[in-house]
């Protein structure tokens, strides 16, 4: 449904009310070809987790340090159940294909590509994002070197770059420019703030800060 | 995304079990290939079977070299201890590949099967062989796109040189594999080891990969329900002098146009055993047998380098875009070569 208050779209520009129509017929004609074997029971005697399709499955999973008791479908990305689902914008969805990095979060302490994340194997496990990673009165120190060294113009790509840049210096791939430029280079910015990014990086990693 | 039912499975038994049930099952590991695939309707599977949490993530020394389990990611056996130590080659290979959160993500057996790069096989409304059957004939109105090779003629830039007119007439599919692991594999003779409905078997990796020829929608000899357990790298003399190279078109997060793993056994300057792969080139990691065996006991020297990379062309052939790679091919094995030959 339009917004009334937003001017309506210019001839030419995606309309957003055609675009959610598009969804939602999209989403009518998957339910049309969802396979019936798929909505049949499987044998239960194997040692799984199953469930039909369309089915919500329960996931347990640590999110910032909270505890979460989910119901996700096992479509869903890691990258949509935290921005659709829990109101965690902060991770970017910039190609959706594992090409730019903007979605990067932890898992165990590991960086991903939370959109070739499925939600669901994430179960047990403990999720960090940009939002768990300092605090609004306390930033990390990545944050601030990020911050001090203009490591951002449009910002989009940034807290891709900022959870990217933590597991970077964690792993000990931060030691020179070359090692740093190369251990980097799953996250594009399309403004081109690689300089001062390097430069934040090293300079984390030269102050010996617990990161 | 079209919905599917989703599986989680502990043991092998069960994963391979799972699969035989339900043969529009895929098996999901690091998903760093196949979410892609179901995003972009490539792959349209009934039900993903989450092998992520199978115990086979293990790397260990055998009597004979090194066991890597199917399940360890790629950023764990890049910067194992062994794997640096006994095949510099491999841990090159993959740390050249993807980007550091791939490889935390995507796993031994996954990035052996990962899919073509080729941009039609992508595109479910370009014509691609590989993702609908030869036999079919025009689009008759499959799910999965027209029939036909869109590189050949189209696009081709990345596409392969060798091997695929091998077996008919007219080459049904130019794509190449991406892999950058599997050129290293190839070239450190591993075997893959699977396990399937009738029990264990083995692979030597030659073998594993194929050519398109009259089916190229068929990447590999694995069958459709059996699951990789582990590759086997056997122990070596190359570790001193080999090399992985990799022209791409960007110095890092970039797919290979050619890629080269050389490993030498030099005894001063005679070369003992040398072993040649190449990557981008063809539809499986290319092995170069008979530039290899002219190298033994010939002397490291550029002139001979030259002359094996010569005979390592024989039966090249480009399709237009990537006619360079005839030029950048031999001269990316001279590199590889006098790399692996320079003290570091
Ligand atoms: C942007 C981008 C850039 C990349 N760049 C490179 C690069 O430069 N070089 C390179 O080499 N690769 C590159 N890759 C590819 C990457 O290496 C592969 O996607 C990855 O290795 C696949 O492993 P996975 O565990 O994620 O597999 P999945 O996506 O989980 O699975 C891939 C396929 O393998 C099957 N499978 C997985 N494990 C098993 C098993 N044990 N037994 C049987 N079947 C199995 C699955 O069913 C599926 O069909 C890139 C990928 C992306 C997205
Ligand atoms: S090269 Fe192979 S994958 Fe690419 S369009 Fe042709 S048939 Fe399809
Ligand atoms: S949104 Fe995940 S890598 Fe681009
Ligand atoms: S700051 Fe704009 S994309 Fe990086």
């Amino acid at each position: 449904m339009r917004d009334e208050s937003q001017p309506l779209p210019e001839p030419g520009q995606p309309d957003p009310s055609r675009r959610a129509f598009l969804k939602h017929s999209s989403a009518l004609a998957a339910l049309a070809l969802t396979p019936p074997v798929a909505l049949t029971a499987i044998d239960h005697s194997l040692d799984e987790r199953l469930a039909a399709a369309f089915e919500q499955l329960p996931l347990q999973v640590r999110i910032n340090g909270q505890a979460q008791q989910l119901s996700v479908e096992p479509r869903v990305t890691l990258l949509d159940l935290l921005r659709e689902q829990l109101g965690l914008t902060g991770t970017k969805k910039g190609c959706d294909h594992g090409q730019c990095g903007a979605c990067t979060v932890h898992v165990d302490g590991q960086r991903v590509n939370a959109c070739l994340t499925l939600a669901l194997t994430t179960e047990g496990r403990e999720v960090t994002t940009i939002e768990g990673l300092g605090s609004e009165d306390k930033l990390h120190c990545m944050q601030e070197a990020f911050l001090r060294h203009d490591g951002f113009q449009c910002g989009y790509c940034t807290p891709g770059q900022i959870m990217s840049a933590v597991a970077c210096v964690r792993e000990g791939h931060a030691d020179t420019p070359e090692q740093v430029r190369e251990y980097m280079s799953g996250n594009i910015c399309r403004c081109g703030a690689y300089a001062n990014i390097v430069a934040a990086i090293l300079d984390v990693k030269a102050s010996g800060q617990k990161v | 995304m079209n919905p599917f039912s989703y599986a989680r499975v502990t043991t092998p038994p069960a994963a391979v079990a799972a699969r035989t049930q339900q043969p529009g099952s895929y098996f999901l590991a690091g998903g760093t290939n196949l979410v892609d695939l179901l995003k972009r309707g490539v792959v349209v599977p009934e039900k993903l079977v989450d092998i992520t949490r199978l115990p086979l993530t293990a790397i260990e020394a055998t009597p004979t070299g090194l066991r890597i389990g199917a399940l360890a990611k790629n950023s764990t056996v890049a910067d194992h201890e062994l794997v640096r130590r006994q095949f510099p080659l491999l841990s090159q290979a993959l740390n050249a590949g993807a980007s550091a959160q791939l490889r935390n993500m995507a796993t031994v057996g996954g990035n052996m099967l990962q899919r073509t790069r080729c941009a039609y096989f992508y595109d479910t409304s370009l014509p691609c062989n590989k993702r609908v059957p030869v036999q079919a004939g025009p689009d008759k109105g499959q799910p999965n796109g027209p029939t036909g090779c869109g590189a050949l003629g189209g696009y081709n830039r990345m596409h392969a040189i060798f091997g695929a007119d091998a077996g008919v007439a007219a080459p049904k599919c130019i794509a190449v594999h991406p892999s950058d692991m599997c050129v290293a594999l190839a070239a450190l003779e591993a075997t893959v080891v699977v396990v399937g409905p009738k029990g264990e078997r083995r692979i030597a990796f030659r073998d594993f990969h194929r050519l398109p020829g009259d089916n190229p929608r068929q990447d590999t000899t694995l069958g459709a329900d059996e699951l990789i357990t582990a590759v086997e790298v056997p122990a070596n003399e190359l570790a001193a002098h080999s090399t992985y190279l990799k022209v791409r078109d960007r110095a890092s997060y970039a797919f290979a146009l050619v890629s080269v793993a050389a490993g030498l056994q030099l005894e001063g300057t005679t070369i003992r055993q040398a072993r040649l792969a190449m990557g981008g080139v063809a539809h499986k990691p290319w092995r170069l047998f008979e530039a290899e065996q002219f190298l033994r006991g010939k002397p490291a020297t550029l002139a001979t380098f030259q002359q094996a990379a010569t005979l390592a062309m024989k039966g090249a052939k480009g399709y237009g875009e990537n006619d360079f790679k005839l030029t950048l091919a031999p001269n990316s094995l001279v590199e590889a070569l006098t790399l692996a030959t320079t003290p570091a």
